[in-house]
């Protein structure tokens, strides 16, 4: 193996669950002496005591420092290397982020607190509001939505409530075959039902199959621009018209913005509401899964459906959307100097909360960060590499794998495993393969258009070196799939567990740990 | 830009390889029309000082250094260190949701330990990990009783947290599953039961209660089970302070649980990012939204953890999936781990003790202060209670704010009929002192000249 460059095997140890490793009187934790009564907790509770102590393990803190950190060391993440999912966006996080995120007064300050109180917290909201509605190019915002799916469901609902007052909610959300899982569930959660619309031989948009499907019964056709396979639909203005004509909206999930940023804006090619996800092009953590944050935009005759409550701003006698403010670069001077920021729960025509309180705001916070660190140069500049590493990864491999749609990359290339599978091995094998190499698999069979996809998005935050690495190790694998095909398949074969049995996870599933001799 | 590793020259290698001329090349099939020709208008790229500056400068703005009775759905709780220490590895940090089970095995089985710990806490079989928040977990938790039950209504108390009712009407709007509400008992803040037996039919999918609810009143759960289950219905219990199963008893006899785990080590955060779970029962494990980690072996025999029962999930079953939920709160579970491990089976007790004897203490003193009275004294609390005043309390809120103390949070903008009551929290944080102060405060109104 001679080409793995990136790697070398090392041990990682092995750890035990936490209830293994327990034993009764340990404990990690010291509360201070209580400066008030002791009290009788059966007697104040009357009767809801709780009895039977949760079997919570009893560990001292070296004991978890070391437990957590040793699972720590299963796990890949960007900070070990490149993460080409394709769709997720896995970019650096900054740690400036992490840094501000924990600042005393944003860290410690709670939802309720008077708003005369937390003019700051809102100031910065005040300005990433202002900052995506540029961006984006739309007129109004809304950060309630915790992460890209609760947007969706949040924009589906103002697309819905516009309906609505138009005298009729319509009934079907188009939605193209090549489309996030989250699209045709979220439809399905407002009370839609699904068309799909299949795609044309570039993987984009058929226009006459969408003319022909859009009518009055239409609400929205829900898009991904770019698509899942990277590509941009050349002809964005007329799939508007289209829907446009008859009444029906333009949805744009916001999943591919990566591709887009400080190049060109959905809010002028034709899209009436959109979603953002801050934990993919705004660089704030996956942290494993979560938490995200995905705020939703919209042109202005949808802004009175915005979730209630929404930030305004007194100035003088009138009171201002922040998110229609459109005044420039003064963002950082405006703390202290502009008029009060406050919630407004007035809001009559509004779809309604879609959260408690107003969001994952420490998210918010790391997504303003890593915007402020960029600036509008460095904006551009992310989204230029993001699709030059794409184009670079595409022409090095273009001539292994099968690109099933040759039509221009943006961000994310898309292949398919079709010359593989003629030898017996599939994307899914050659995922696990790379794994071996050092490199965390691509997004693997997806798009579902594309027959055993290998899907790659290397983002703006991989080297010229870390980008050769994986080009090598995709043409390495690529020739053992011609000369010893049962390696790929049977990888991986460096981890500290080969391939799992997920039949029988699924089958007899084992959610959890239990005490042993309790009769489970 | 200090993030972007590549240097102009390198850029330019690359580009040749590609055989593009430009960059401009690689966005030609966006219409020229569009193209952006201008910056966008944003501020200019800052330094790291200037970043750490200006949200310390939004920080002090905040007012800080405040004593904070405020809970009502987010509490204040003391955050252990090494929460933060582990969660900023970026081995948790900057991974993606574990599909790739054999790389991502320290995400997997600390998600197991959390499940394994809300399931312990709550007394229900299995919990999943997690929800964006406790407010949506409740909404998914009652469309859940209804794919469970095959019934399409709700009943849903008052005292269940009023950002949470309106977040269920929300998602459930268009679902056809319309929830009628059942007021609470004067004297005790409980749910009325008799109003209860009488919402509640063979057309019920599930009941939704809180406990410890809105007002800190905890609920008599099995009397309520009774009634619901009479009916065929499911009972969802909402907790809205995960703390409070320390030394309440959990809600054993409830088909689902769907919690709000922030005060388990979660930062404020000015309400989010927080972390709701739903727990439940064995038998509808199949009906329930979001991710679960599942025990099994791999090729060699070695215990091993995987994601599971994905069918249940938007990524395979699309539009008839149990949920569109995809990204979650993974990290702030992993924070809620951390900190359920550090408590454990003791501290977790002794931890809800001390909250109960804060609240206690705070309760008697500022309820027993000159013009000002406790309401539904005579129900078991845990660190929560509804105080009543004869001053209105944006006079007395003014005053407290002025000796840097923040007080209870005004009930009438949800329950109109809870005029000048307000809803006081002590957890563990708080000292006597702060109590003493506030209650001095409190009823030291301004003589009138």
């Amino acid at each position: 193996m001679t080409n793995m460059m990136k790697v070398r095997p090392h041990p990682t140890q092995n750890e035990a669950l936490l209830f293994e490793k327990s034993s009764p009187g340990k404990r990690a934790y010291k509360l201070p002496p209580l400066d008030v009564p002791v009290v009788d907790p059966a007697e104040l509770l009357q009767g809801q005591c709780r009895v039977q102590q949760a079997e919570l393990p009893e560990l001292s803190e070296i004991e978890l420092i070391r437990h957590f950190t040793r699972l720590s060391t299963w796990n890949y993440a960007i900070d070990l290397g490149m993460y080409p999912l394709g769709s997720c966006t896995m970019k650096y996080n900054p740690r400036v982020n992490e840094f501000v995120a924990r600042v005393e007064g944003l860290a410690e300050a709670h939802p309720y607190r008077p708003d005369t109180h937390a003019q700051g917290v809102l100031e910065v909201i005040d300005l990433l509001q202002h900052c995506l509605v540029e961006i984006t190019g739309m007129d109004a915002i809304t950060l309630q939505p915790a992460a890209g799916a609760h947007g969706e469901f949040t924009g589906i609902l103002l697309v819905r409530a516009w309906h609505e007052s138009q005298g009729n909610p319509r009934k079907k959300i188009l939605i193209p075959d090549s489309a996030h899982g989250t699209n045709p569930a979220t439809a399905a959660l407002s009370g839609y039902t699904v068309e799909n619309i299949k795609s044309n031989s570039e993987g984009g948009i058929d226009l006459d199959v969408l003319a022909s499907r859009v009518d009055e019964d239409t609400a929205a056709l829900m898009l991904t621009n770019p698509s899942t396979l990277g590509v941009f639909e050349g002809e964005i203005h007329k799939i508007a018209d289209i829907l446009h004509a008859k009444g029906a909206l333009l949805y744009m999930d916001g999943a591919n913005m990566n591709a887009l940023v400080g190049k060109v804006r959905p809010g002028d090619f034709g899209v009436d509401v959109m979603h953002l996800n801050l934990h993919k092009t705004f660089s704030t953590p996956h942290g494993g899964g979560g938490p995200g944050s995905g705020p939703v935009a919209c042109k202005a005759f949808l802004e009175p459906f915005l979730p209630a409550p929404v930030l305004v701003r007194k100035a003088g006698n009138r009171e201002q959307g922040t998110g229609n403010r459109k005044d420039g670069t003064a963002g950082l001077r405006d703390l202290g100097t502009g008029g009060e920021l406050h919630w407004d729960y007035d809001r009559p025509q509004s779809i309604g909360r879609v959260r408690a309180f107003y969001g994952n705001t420490g998210v918010m916070i790391r997504a303003l960060a890593y915007i402020l660190a960029n600036g509008p140069d460095g904006l551009r500049q992310t989204t230029e590499d993001a699709v030059l590493n794409a184009n670079y990864i595409r022409r090095k491999l273009e001539d292994l794998y099968e690109l099933p749609y040759k039509t221009a990359s943006m961000h994310e290339v898309v292949f398919s495993d079709k010359r593989q599978a003629a030898r017996g091995v599939k994307t899914g094998d050659i995922a696990k393969r790379l794994i071996d190499y050092g490199f965390h698999p691509y997004t693997v069979s997806f798009p579902l258009i594309v027959h055993g996809a290998l899907m790659i998005e290397p983002t703006e935050s991989e080297s010229r070196e870390e980008l050769d690495l994986f080009i090598d190790a995709m043409r390495a694998i690529a020739q053992e799939v011609e000369e010893k095909p049962e390696l790929v398949k049977t990888a991986p074969h460096s981890t500290r567990i080969s391939r799992l049995d997920e039949v029988q996870a699924a089958r007899k599933p084992i959610l959890r740990w239990r005490k042993t001799g309790n009769g489970e | 830009m200090r993030y972007l590793p590549k240097s102009d020259e390198e850029r330019r290698a690359m580009l040749a390889e590609i055989g593009a001329a430009s960059i401009d090349d690689l966005f030609a099939s966006i219409p020229a029309e569009y193209r952006l020709d201008r910056d966008l208008n944003v501020p200019r790229q800052q330094a790291e000082s200037e970043i750490i500056q200006y949200f310390r400068a939004a920080g002090d703005k905040n007012s800080t250094g405040y004593a904070s009775f405020l809970g009502a759905g987010a509490y204040r709780h003391y955050r252990p260190v090494i929460i933060d220490s582990l969660v900023q590895r970026g081995e948790f940090l900057t991974s993606y949701t574990p599909y790739q089970a054999e790389i991502t095995q320290g995400t997997l089985q600390a998600i197991f330990e959390f499940q394994t710990m809300i399931a312990e806490l709550t007394g229900m079989d299995v919990a999943n990990a997690s929800m964006y928040d406790g407010s949506t977990g409740a909404a998914e938790a009652v469309m859940m009783a209804a794919r469970v039950t095959g019934r399409h209504k709700a009943v849903v108390a008052a005292t269940v947290h009023p950002e949470y009712r309106e977040v269920l009407a929300t998602y459930t709007r268009h679902q056809g599953l319309p929830a009628a509400i059942v007021g609470y008992n004067a004297r005790t803040g409980r749910i009325d039961l008799e109003a209860l037996a009488a919402a509640v039919s063979e057309e019920t999918a599930a009941v939704l209660v809180q406990s410890p609810n809105f007002f800190g009143v905890v609920e008599d759960i099995p009397a309520i089970a009774d009634v619901a289950h009479k009916k065929g219905a499911l009972l969802i219990v909402t907790i809205a302070e995960a703390v409070s199963l320390g030394i309440v008893r959990p809600p054993v006899e409830a088909d689902i649980v769907a919690m709000e785990a922030q005060s388990f080590g979660v930062a404020l955060s000015y309400g989010g990012p927080f972390c709701g779970v739903i727990a439940t029962k064995e038998q509808f494990v199949r009906q329930m939204p979001g991710r679960l980690v599942g025990q099994t072996v791999d090729g060699a025999g070695n215990r091993g953890f995987v994601l599971t029962l994905a069918t249940r999930e938007q990524h395979i079953r699309r539009e008839k999936a149990t949920s569109n939920i995809c990204t979650n709160q993974a990290l702030v579970a992993l924070m809620a781990t951390i900190f359920m491990s550090v408590y454990g089976k003791q501290g977790m007790k002794e931890l809800a003790e001390h909250n109960l004897a804060k609240a206690d203490y705070a309760a008697k003193t500022l309820g027993s202060a000159p013009g000002a009275k406790l309401r539904f004294s005579g129900a078991p609390r845990f660190h929560e209670f509804v105080l009543e005043t004869d001053e209105e309390p944006a006079a007395w809120s003014q005053r407290l704010l002025e000796n840097k103390i923040v007080g209870g949070v005004e009930l009438s903008r949800w329950y109109p009929e809870l005029k000048n009551c307000t809803l006081w929290c002590a957890t563990e944080v708080i000292t006597r002192e702060q109590i003493d102060t506030a209650a001095r405060v409190l009823t030291a109104a301004p003589v009138e000249a």
